[in-house]
C-alpha cells in the first residue's frame, strides 16, 4: 500500500458526511456544488508569506498555539461543525498572534486563484488585557477555488477588537468561513464581514460573552448575482449579565442570486439586563432573487431588552426619480442607491476609506 | 417681464394624465415664455403638483393625452433626466431623503450631467467644490450640509435650500418650484426668494406652486393661473392672486359647475 496524502472526497477530508439540506442549519444551502468539485490541496506558495506583522503583534509559540487553538471555537459551540472539522482536515495554515496594548493595524490578505485548490487558514488571535487590535482581512478568488477560514479571537478584559472581513470571490469559487470570538468583560468587538461574488459563501460568525457584561457589534453585507448564494449564520451568546449587541445585516440579491441570514441571539438566564438589537435588511434587485431571514432569539432571562427587526425592499421609485430628475441616468442612479446602501456597513470597515473592491459588478462603470 | 415676441420655452397643450388609471389631469393649458414668471395656485388635491411631475417625466404617472413641448421639442418622449439635462428643473414639494448617498457627490454628478449636455467640461472634485460654494451663497446654506446624505434628516426648511442650491447649479432654463416657500421661516423665505429673482433672467422661465400671495410679494408673476379639478380654471395677472387672497376658492364650485353644464 503506497501512503497517500490526499483525500479522495470532501467526506474524507472532513471526517464526515456533508451536511445535507434536511438539517436545520443547512436548511437553504446546498453544498451539493462543493461535491461536484474534487478536493485538490492547495499548492501554491505559503499564502502568509508575505505577511508583515506590525508593532504590538507577536507570532504564538507552537506550543502556545496547540494549547488556544480550539478554545474559541468550543466555547461558542461548533468544534464539530462540518466547514470547521473540513480545515481541521484540510491540514490548514496555522497562525497564532499576541496582541499587545497599542498594536498597530494588521492586514492579512489571502488570496485563493483560480487552481481549483482548497486553501485553509486557521487563525487565532490572544488580545491581551487593554489591547487593541483593527485588522483588515481579505480574503479572494479570481476563479475555481475552495476558501476555508477559522479564525478565532479571545478578548481579555477590556480589550478592543475592530475586524474587517473582506471575501469577494468569484462564481466558480467557494467559501466556508467560521470567525469565532470569545469576549472578557469590558471588551469590546466591532465585526463587519463584507462577501460578494462567490458561487457560495457561508459565514458563521459566532461570539461568546463569557461573563456577559462586554459589547459586541456586528456589521454583515452580502451581495448575490447570477446563481450565487451567500448565506450568514450568525451565533451571540451571553452567559453573564448586562451585554450588549447591535447587529445589523445587509444584503443585496440580484440576478437569481440567493441570500440567507440566520441571526441566533442566546440570553440565558444569568444574562439579565442584556440589550441586544438585530436588523436584517435585505435590498431584492430582481425577481428571480430570493432572500431567506430569520432571527433565532433563545431568551430566558426576563430582565432584557432584545429587539429585532427585519425589512425587505427593492430599489424606490421615488429615489431613482429624484436622481433622475437631476439628470442622473436611470442606471447610474441605481449605482448611487446601492452604493448608498451599502455604506452604512462598508463605513464601518477598519479601512473604510479603501474603497469597495473596484470588481464588484453594480459598481462597474458600463 | 412680459414680451409677447419672446421665444416659447414651454407649451402645455390639453394635457391629460391618470395614475393608477385614475384620470387626475383633465386637459391642462399653459404657455410659457422666455423672461416670464408663473404662478399656479388652487386647492390642495386640484393637480398641481401631478402637473409638475408629469412634465419632469415622473413614471407612476400616464400621460394620456395633449402634448408638451419645450423649446420645440417633444418633452414627453425624453426620459426625465434627459428632461433635466436640457435645462426642465423641478424643485419638490417633498424632496426625497437618499441614505449612504452624499450630498456633495450628488450635487457634482447632477451638475455635470447638465454641463455634459451643454458642452461644458466636467467639474473634478476641487473645481466643483469652489462652484458650490459661490452658490451656497446664493442661498445662505451651511457648508455643512454638503457632507450629510442627500436630504437625510434636514429639516422641512433645509431641503427647500437644498432644492434651490441644485437650482443654482444646474442653472434651469424652466424652474418649476413645487411649494417652495411652505415650511420655510420668514427669512428662509426672503433668502430663498431672492435666490429665485436672482437667477431669473430674460431666457428662463419660472413656474411656482403656491398657495401664499407672501411669496408673491417677494417674486413678483407675470401669469398668474388657478388650478382646479385638474385644469387651469382662470388665468390672470397678480391680481388674480390678490383677489384669492380675497375671496378663497369658492367661486371655484360654481364655475366647476358650470363647466360640467356646458
Ligand atoms: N401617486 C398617486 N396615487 C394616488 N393618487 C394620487 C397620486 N398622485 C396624485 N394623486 C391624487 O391626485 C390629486 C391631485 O394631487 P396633487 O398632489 O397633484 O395635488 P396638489 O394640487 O399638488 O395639492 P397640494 O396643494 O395639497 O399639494 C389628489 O387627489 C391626489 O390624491
Ligand atoms: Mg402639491
Amino acid at each position: 500500500m503506497v501512503a497517500t496524502t490526499r483525500a479522495h472526497t470532501w467526506q474524507d477530508l472532513a471526517g464526515a458526511a456533508l451536511p445535507t439540506r434536511r438539517s436545520e442549519d443547512w436548511r437553504f444551502t446546498d453544498l451539493a456544488a462543493l461535491a461536484a468539485i474534487e478536493p485538490r490541496p492547495w499548492s501554491g506558495s505559503d499564502p502568509l508569506g508575505s505577511l508583515q506583522l506590525p508593532a504590538g503583534v507577536t507570532r504564538l509559540p507552537e506550543a502556545e498555539l496547540d494549547a488556544v487553538a480550539g478554545q474559541s471555537l468550543a466555547r461558542t459551540g461548533c468544534s464539530e461543525h462540518w466547514p470547521v472539522r473540513l480545515n481541521v482536515g484540510a491540514r490548514p495554515v496555522r497562525l497564532g498572534l499576541r496582541v499587545a496594548a497599542g498594536a498597530e493595524p494588521l492586514r492579512l490578505e489571502l488570496d485563493a486563484g483560480s487552481a481549483g485548490e482548497l486553501l485553509a487558514l486557521h487563525l487565532v488571535l490572544l488580545l491581551e488585557p487593554g489591547a487593541s487590535l483593527a485588522l483588515s482581512q481579505r480574503l479572494s478568488a479570481s476563479g475555481a477555488a475552495v476558501c476555508s477560514l477559522v479564525c478565532e479571537a479571545q478578548l481579555a478584559a477590556a480589550a478592543r477588537l475592530h475586524w474587517g472581513l473582506v471575501a469577494q470571490g468569484h462564481s466558480s469559487a467557494a467559501l466556508l468561513g467560521h470567525l469565532a470570538v470569545t469576549q472578557e468583560p469590558g471588551s469590546s468587538l466591532d465585526l463587519v464581514t463584507v462577501s460578494s461574488g462567490w458561487g457560495l459563501s457561508r459565514l458563521e460568525p459566532r461570539v461568546q460573552q463569557s461573563q456577559g457584561a462586554a459589547r459586541t457589534r456586528l456589521r454583515g453585507l452580502q451581495w448575490v448575482d447570477d446563481n450565487q448564494l451567500a448565506d450568514t449564520h450568525s451565533l451571540v451568546r451571553f452567559d453573564g449579565p448586562d451585554g450588549q449587541l447591535d447587529q445589523l445585516h445587509k444584503t443585496v440579491a440580484a440576478g437569481a442570486g440567493r441570500s440567507v441570514f440566520n441571526g441566533a441571539v442566546q440570553v440565558p438566564r444569568a444574562a439579565q439586563r442584556t440589550d441586544a438589537a438585530q436588523l436584517s435588511r435585505s435590498l431584492l434587485l430582481s425577481d428571480r432573487a430570493r432572500v431567506d431571514t430569520k432571527p433565532e432569539l433563545e431568551i430566558v432571562a426576563d430582565d432584557v431588552k432584545c429587539a429585532h427587526g427585519a425589512t425587505l425592499s427593492r430599489l424606490q421609485q421615488d429615489e431613482l426619480f429624484y436622481l433622475q430628475s437631476r439628470g442622473i441616468a436611470a442606471d447610474q442612479a441605481s449605482r448611487l442607491l446601492l452604493a448608498g446602501y451599502c455604506q452604512d456597513v462598508l463605513r464601518e470597515l477598519p479601512d473604510a476609506a479603501a474603497p469597495w473592491p473596484p470588481t464588484a459588478a453594480p459598481f462597474r462603470e458600463p | 417681464m412680459i414680451r409677447s415676441d419672446a421665444p416659447v420655452l414651454l407649451e402645455v397643450r390639453d394635457l391629460r394624465a391618470s395614475v393608477d388609471d385614475q384620470p387626475i389631469l383633465h386637459g391642462v393649458n399653459l404657455t410659457i415664455r422666455a423672461g416670464e414668471i408663473h404662478a399656479v395656485m388652487g386647492r390642495n388635491g386640484s393637480g398641481k403638483s401631478t402637473l409638475s411631475k408629469v412634465l419632469a417625466g415622473h413614471p407612476a404617472y400616464t400621460v394620456t393625452g395633449g402634448s408638451v413641448t419645450y423649446r420645440g421639442q417633444d418633452l414627453l418622449e425624453l426620459e426625465p433626466e434627459q428632461r433635466a439635462r436640457i435645462g426642465l428643473f423641478l424643485g419638490f414639494q417633498y424632496p426625497v431623503e437618499i441614505p449612504g448617498v452624499s450630498n456633495l457627490e450628488f450635487l457634482r454628478v447632477a451638475t455635470n450631467a447638465r454641463r455634459q449636455e451643454r458642452g461644458e467640461t466636467e467639474l473634478d472634485t476641487f473645481a466643483f467644490e469652489d462652484l458650490v460654494n459661490t452658490r451656497l451663497a446664493v442661498v445662505q446654506m451651511d457648508p455643512a450640509f454638503l457632507e450629510r446624505s442627500v436630504n437625510e434628516g434636514f429639516s422641512g426648511g433645509e431641503k427647500k435650500r437644498n432644492e434651490i442650491l441644485q437650482m443654482a447649479l444646474l442653472e434651469p432654463v424652466v424652474a418649476i418650484l413645487d411649494e417652495t416657500d411652505s415650511g420655510l421661516d420668514i427669512d428662509a423665505l426672503r433668502i430663498v426668494a431672492g435666490g429665485v429673482n436672482q437667477l431669473a433672467s430674460p431666457d428662463n422661465a419660472t413656474l411656482l406652486i403656491t398657495h401664499y400671495q407672501r411669496l408673491l410679494d417677494l417674486i413678483t408673476p407675470d401669469h398668474v393661473h388657478v388650478m382646479a379639478a385638474g385644469r387651469i380654471l382662470r388665468s390672470g395677472g397678480p391680481e388674480l392672486a390678490h383677489e384669492l387672497e380675497r375671496i378663497g376658492y369658492d367661486w371655484v364650485d360654481q364655475e366647476l359647475a358650470l363647466t360640467e353644464v356646458g
